[in-house]
């Protein structure tokens, strides 16, 4: 078996990688960390895992050798001990946004402050099997996904790899989203009053996921407008743009065909009939499949193309075993085949 | 099995040997209806799908 911990594992991500990884046949979760809840049990913190792992959180300082180390810490933690991290794991997965961009003068642009590691930038691989997966075969280190941008790039990824998109003009992605992207701390926002019933646009644009999406497809006239709604888990990203002269209905077809064929978790949703004719995350719920749809205004080259996920399993944790199967040349679906629930 | 190609989404579906003149067939892929026109070649059109609505 291959041996995992997981630091930083009190938080959701942590809590779905913990999920994912104790039923992954090939994988055994040795170590899980927690500063505050040392010495508590797993399921006392992530409750559906309870009869599933005995296993106890542990301080850091207490973390032993493993094969694959996931780090599933705040943003801006794990490259301050990076050094650290690499001496415990053969392989590091790092959940956060510390290594996803691959330069550090684009880090200090986005987030606001100097990255501690920028040496460590380039070692990294970007954690989407959909994008670098021949590149995570011989990963040593995989940049975990941000959960807004991974939906973003997935809703434009057919359009831009089959070259029907115009990108001359600009591209807008409006993300709806829930409230399990920001994380099991509270804060006013939070707070149920507040949260819940919301449509509460938080970043007409700016967002720092923004970076990723420009960097991953290569394409710098993109733009992200992120609204909170009434949802735990799950989002959708509706990208707008304009295809190419001559462009038609069966040509994307083709293109968003090829993408679900040649990706075991892409599906296209896109039905003349019924309730779920377009994505939606509602029925994506602890799965690691993306569905994908699109459509065609075909009087002006309007496209609209769609992207629903789970924000913590496709859009984070799901993401990272997908990457972690093929970094250790298992199938790269193993421990990750199942659907999401409905009705829901 | 004769093959036909769905007119929405050029999705290549696979006929029956029993099919018959009219019958309304459905793509794989994009589950559009499809009827029979022609039998010799095996040919399909759009059938009609009534608007529904979705309750939103």
């Amino acid at each position: 078996m291959v041996t995992a911990s997981i630091v930083g594992a009190s938080g959701y991500t942590g809590g779905e990688l913990l999920r994912l990884l104790i039923f992954h046949p090939e994988i055994e979760v040795t170590q899980i960390t927690s500063r505050k809840l040392a010495g508590k049990y797993s399921y006392q913190v992530h409750p559906n895992l309870r009869n599933h792992s005995t296993l106890k959180f542990i301080a850091p300082s207490q973390l032993e050798p493993c094969d694959i180390l996931f780090l599933a810490l705040p943003h801006g933690e794990s490259q301050k001990s990076i050094e650290a991290w690499d001496d415990l794991g053969k392989h590091i997965i790092d959940l956060s946004a510390d290594f996803r961009l691959n330069s550090a003068a684009e880090y200090e642009n986005w987030y606001g402050t100097s990255h501690s590691a920028p040496g460590w930038l380039e070692k990294f691989v970007y954690g989407l099997p959909e994008l670098h997966r021949e590149e995570l075969r011989d990963a040593k280190y995989i940049s975990g996904v941000g959960c807004n941008a991974t939906a973003s790039i997935l809703a434009l990824m057919p359009l831009i790899d089959s070259n029907l998109l115009d990108t001359r003009e600009r591209i807008i992605l409006e993300l709806k989203v829930g409230s399990s992207e920001g994380g099991a701390t509270v804060n006013p926002g939070s707070h149920h009053p507040e949260r819940s019933n919301v449509v509460r646009t938080f970043s007409p644009f700016g967002h720092r996921h923004t970076a990723e999406v420009i960097q991953e497809l290569g394409v710098s006239n993109i733009s992200l407008t992120m609204t909170s709604v009434d949802l735990v888990r799950g989002a959708v990203a509706t990208a707008h743009g304009t295809v190419k002269p001559g462009t038609t209905q069966k040509d994307l077809w083709k293109v968003y065909r090829k993408a679900a064929s040649e990706n075991p978790f892409l599906r296209v949703v896109k039905e003349k009939r019924g309730i779920y004719r377009v994505p939606e995350p509602k029925i994506l719920a602890g799965s690691n499949y993306c569905d994908l749809g699109f459509a065609l205004n075909d009087e002006n080259g309007h496209v609209v193309s769609i992207c629903a996920i789970d924000n913590l399993m496709k859009g984070a944790a799901g993401s990272a075993v997908q990457s972690m199967n093929i970094m250790l040349g298992f199938d790269e679906t193993l421990g990750l085949e199942f659907p999401g629930l409905h009705p829901i | 099995m004769s093959q036909i190609s769905c007119p929405e989404c050029a999705a290549e579906n696979g006929l029956n040997a029993d099919i018959e003149m009219n019958e309304i067939i459905v793509c794989q892929d994009c589950g559009v209806d499809l009827e029979i026109i022609s039998l010799d070649p095996p040919t399909v059109d759009l059938a009609p799908i009534e608007e529904e609505d979705w309750g939103e």
